[in-house]
């Protein structure tokens, strides 16, 4: 079954002369149960395409089908049940809530699904647990270091078990340790929990987890790869 | 999704206790300033009341002249009151608890090496009914003792206290003027000055004592009347005008002259004076009030502005608008409700104090604060209302971006 269609996807930012078109032409499907690591050069696209996945954004042209449901056809409010119901998000900048614990930081998407306290705390320490910081509960963004944060944003995205798991470099703060760790959970949701995960990052070692790897290059894919090693040349341009 | 709404608001609140602080000062201040203002108006209101109803109940006071207030049998020329009159009113007129004709004058009260300067009255016991006068200690006046015109007589507390201190001057004599009289009882304090006078400070003895030593004549100044029920008092009040008027000659055209005091027009018109007071008081105070909502507009807009970010976090995560709405409208309702809880406890406190140092009763309105934590609710939804909109109508992706 296919979890994401994209056809034709452009997107189109600012007006007359300062416009600029992020995507050109997307075109992706995504089958329930993958997953995918978006790589590419700084520019390229990569975040555009996750927000208008995350149903955060519209595109400017063409169809994007999630689960058979046209989302260019919700409304606002019919967008964020989406997201509330099926989506995991982690963003590029954390987008932790300040001054506020990274335990509630964890238990908001759960709030907003109605859960009770209980297992709202629960599930939220379950989340802290696996990203490695079950002793940070009650510490606030300010008090956490940057990859301390991103982890408190990743256990937020997977608190939930959402159907779908965006995280737009998810180990770009992180130490190869704990970047492979992350990365190891990754897998695991993936393959016990059958997460459908989209990942973006720069760092081939950690593509290397997907299952597939798409590549972008200036607003379009450039390649879409399963199961296959970079190529040296192709490494050298992604650090770029 | 309602108690949802009032955890997030709550720990806002918390999170920014002197920002909360601040905000809600100006309610606390305007709700205070109503309460208070109020209450202190109905208090004095309520003194002025009191006051008027010591002098009696349902009481009527007639006295000769045409205006009230006029020294009684001033004008020249108007006839006195006899006794006849008050026993006419009390023969034909039914529905009438008490009809006391009396005589008033200023004397001076020699006792225990001791003068004192009081309002001597003369009267019979209805005096005591229509004044609502109890006894402290001793009794009243015996029929033969009236009838008679003997020298007895009571004691209003001041008078006592005057002249006795805290002495028991009960069966002593007493020196007014050029005789001397027994003390046959002690009346309980009203305690209350009416018409700027102590009315404890007074002598009462039978009418005809004081017609006779005192006065040398047989004029009656005032009589006083108690109805029975307050219903029927303006159907006493005119009963009693048609037979004065036939008592004492009046023609058709001839104005009355006499007139009949209602103490409740009195207390009417008095209370009215400071109730119109305590209204445009109350006036000013919602003024402080709605400049206290404007505040929390201010405050509110800001922090939209503030936590653009973290609307934008909510939005992505899958709060619907009205959420994030009632998320915002919920805290400034609970701002301002707890602006008027603090208020309403303030203002508790302060009109306690501030009776007792204006010497007025204190007495808890649960209208006026009801009213009060109402409206500052109320203020809460106008002005947290435009704020809130703002917030939820906020692009999920610009407001992340939002620095
Ligand atoms: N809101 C916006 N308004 C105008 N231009 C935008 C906006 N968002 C993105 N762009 C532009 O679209 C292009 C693609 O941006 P995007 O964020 O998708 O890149 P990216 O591939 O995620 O890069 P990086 O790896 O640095 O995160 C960039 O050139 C950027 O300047
Ligand atoms: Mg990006």
């Amino acid at each position: 079954m296919n979890l994401i269609e994209l056809r034709q996807i452009t997107k189109t930012y600012g007006q007359g002369q300062a416009q600029f078109q992020a995507l050109k032409g997307v075109d992706l499907v995504i089958e329930k149960g993958d997953f995918v690591a978006v790589m590419g050069p700084s520019g390229s696209g990569k975040s555009t395409c996750m927000n208008i996945l995350g149903c955060l954004d519209i595109p400017t042209g063409g169809e994007y089908h999630f689960r058979d449901v046209q989302v260019e056809q919700l409304d606002r409010n019919q967008r964020a049940l989406l997201r509330r119901f099926y989506f995991g998000f982690v963003f590029q900048g954390f987008n932790l809530l300040a001054r506020t614990s990274a335990q509630e930081n964890v238990e908001l998407p759960l709030l907003y699904r109605g859960e009770s306290s209980s297992e709202r705390r629960k599930a939220a320490q379950a989340a802290l647990e696996q990203v490695g910081l079950s002793q940070w509960g009650h510490h606030t963004p300010v008090e956490l270091s940057g990859g301390q944060q991103q982890r408190v944003a990743i256990a937020r995205a997977i608190v939930t078990s959402p159907e779908l798991l965006l995280a737009d470099e998810p180990t770009g703060n992180l130490d190869s340790k704990r970047s492979h760790e992350i990365m190891e959970l990754l897998v695991d949701l993936n393959q016990t929990h059958g997460i459908t995960i989209v990942m973006v990052t720069h760092e081939p070692d950690m593509a290397e987890y997907a299952k597939r790897i798409v590549h972008f290059v200036d607003g379009n894919i450039a390649s879409d790869t399963r199961h296959r090693p970079l190529r040296a040349e192709e490494i050298i341009n992604v650090l770029e | 999704m309602f108690w949802n709404s009032l955890i997030l608001a709550m720990r806002e609140i918390r999170r920014n206790l002197l920002r909360s602080f601040l905000t809600i000062l100006g309610i606390v201040i305007g709700v205070a300033a109503v309460i208070t203002m109020v209450t202190l108006g109905n208090g004095a209101t309520q003194a002025v009341k009191n006051q008027v109803a010591s002098l009696g109940s349902n009481l009527l006071q007639i006295r000769t002249g045409q205006r009230m207030m006029e020294p009684p049998g001033g004008g020249g020329g108007v006839p006195n009151f006899r006794v006849e009159d008050a026993q006419a009113i009390r023969n034909e007129i039914s529905g009438l608890a008490a009809v006391s004709p009396q005589v008033s004058r200023t004397a001076t009260v020699v006792a225990m090496a001791k003068n004192w300067s009081t309002s001597v009255t003369g009267a019979d016991n209805d005096f005591f009914t229509a004044g609502n006068w109890s006894l402290e200690t001793g009794r009243t006046f015996s029929d033969a003792e009236l009838e008679t015109g003997q020298s007895v007589c009571l004691l209003g507390a001041t008078l006592r206290k005057e002249l006795y201190g805290t002495r028991e001057p009960l069966g002593e004599r007493l020196r007014v003027k050029n005789f001397s009289c027994e003390i046959i009882g002690i009346l309980k304090a009203k305690g209350q000055a009416a018409m700027g006078r102590d009315q404890d400070d007074t002598l009462i003895m039978p009418l005809k004592t004081v017609q006779r030593r005192l006065l040398g004549n047989n004029d009656v100044s005032t009589i006083s009347i108690s109805v029975q029920d307050e219903n029927n008092i303006t159907q006493a009040q005119s009963e009693i005008t048609e037979l004065l008027r036939k008592r004492r000659r009046l023609t058709e055209g001839e104005d009355d002259n006499f007139n009949i005091m209602d103490t409740r027009q009195i207390a009417d018109a008095l209370s009215g004076t400071t109730q119109v007071m305590t209204t445009l008081l109350g006036a000013v105070a919602s003024v402080s009030l709605l400049v206290g909502g404007i505040g929390i507009m201010n405050i509110m807009l800001v922090s939209v502005t503030e936590r653009t970010r973290e609307i934008g976090i909510r939005l992505a995560i899958g709060a619907l608008e009205r959420e994030v709405l009632m998320q915002f409208l919920t805290e400034a309702v609970m701002l301002s409700a707890l602006g008027g809880l603090i208020g309403i406890i303030l203002a508790t406190l302060a009109s306690y104090v501030l009776s007792g140092v204006m010497n007025v009763p204190y007495e808890f309105n649960a209208g006026i604060n009801l009213l009060a934590f109402g409206f500052s609710a109320g203020i809460g939804v106008l002005f947290g209302f435009m704020p809130a909109k703002r917030a939820a109508r906020l692009d999920p992706i610009n407001a992340l971006r939002h620095e």
